[in-house]
């Protein structure tokens, strides 16, 4: 199977935006064991100059695994989930992501390449606030491993 | 939690190396919260069906470790301005005894807008499992 070099370019708008709460990032934040009182714990957020928790800078990876599943889930584009791996991940932060936050999201495929047998598969999402302000991009390599056979 | 100042950071400074646990029940747990669930993450049948040695960790699980190793440096969460990674090899849990994760850093350069760039590594089972891992952070004044 190999992935169709026509869909470079495409996106794939976020149905919704995305509500970040005070629960999503705590339970993040448990998730990668990271105790740090800024994710759960509002006042310690606010008085280190937070409007309310904040995420853990991984955590915007949601809006990107998101995005990645509407584009992966489309059967033309010719990817075949069970042999993927992650193969490199960016961030660029305009701000840290915090609970209240309304993000709306677009991914878009920024590249389709095929390296020693693998196929190499590029989505970036990119995240704006309510007011329109971008909060973040998201960029994931994923790897489709070439069959064995 | 105390701010690491611009001023009191060198070129080539390490940042303090931690060892992180990682076992399947981090995995599952990490599934649920991030929404990946592809079955190589938790379901060994799976993971070796598809040629894989046995389950392995979300690279995204490893990120976020090593951005704690950032964070808890620098003192601030919301100091990350650019983080990017590239998985190298994956961490290979075992059901029985897990894996473990080692994360260090060093600051690669100080720029004048503030921030700095700090280069971050991160081995498992001996292999390097993060490479060309760079971040930049904002420093307080």
């Amino acid at each position: 199977m190999a992935i169709n070099p026509d869909y470079l370019g495409r996106e794939y708008p976020a149905p919704e935006p995305y509500e970040v709460t005070r629960g999503k990032i705590r339970e993040f934040a448990e998730a990668v064991n990271d105790p740090n009182p800024v994710y759960t714990d509002p006042a310690a957020a606010r008085a280190a100059g937070y409007p309310d928790v904040v995420a853990p800078p991984t955590f915007p990876v949601i809006l990107g695994m998101a995005g990645s599943a509407q584009a992966i889930a489309d059967p033309d584009l010719g990817v075949d989930f069970s042999r993927v791996v992650h193969g490199d991940q960016s961030f660029h932060y305009s701000r840290p992501t915090h609970a209240g936050d309304l993000l709306d999201s677009v991914t878009r495929i920024t590249g389709i390449r095929a390296l020693g047998g693998n196929e190499l598969l590029t989505l970036e999402t990119v995240a704006h606030d309510a007011g329109g302000e971008h909060v973040v991009t998201a960029t994931m390599m994923l790897v489709v491993r070439g069959g064995d056979e | 939690m105390n701010r690491l100042r611009h001023a009191d950071v060198e070129v080539g400074a390490e940042l303090p190396e931690r060892t992180f646990p990682v076992r399947r029940l981090d995995l599952v747990r990490y599934a649920g919260a991030s929404g990946d669930f592809n079955p190589i993450h938790w379901n060994e049948r799976f993971a070796k069906s598809v040629g894989l040695p046995d389950v392995i960790a979300h690279g995204m699980f490893t990120m976020a470790e090593a951005a704690r190793v950032l964070t808890d440096w620098a003192g601030d969460p919301g100091c990350v301005v650019d983080y990017s990674v590239r998985f190298s090899a994956p961490v290979v849990v075992p059901d029985d005894e897990g894996a473990e994760i080692t994360v260090g850093g060093r600051v690669k350069a100080k720029n004048d807008d503030g921030t700095v760039d700090v280069l971050l590594t991160a081995r498992s089972g001996g292999a390097k499992v993060l490479v060309q891992s760079k971040a930049t952070v904002r420093l307080a004044r």
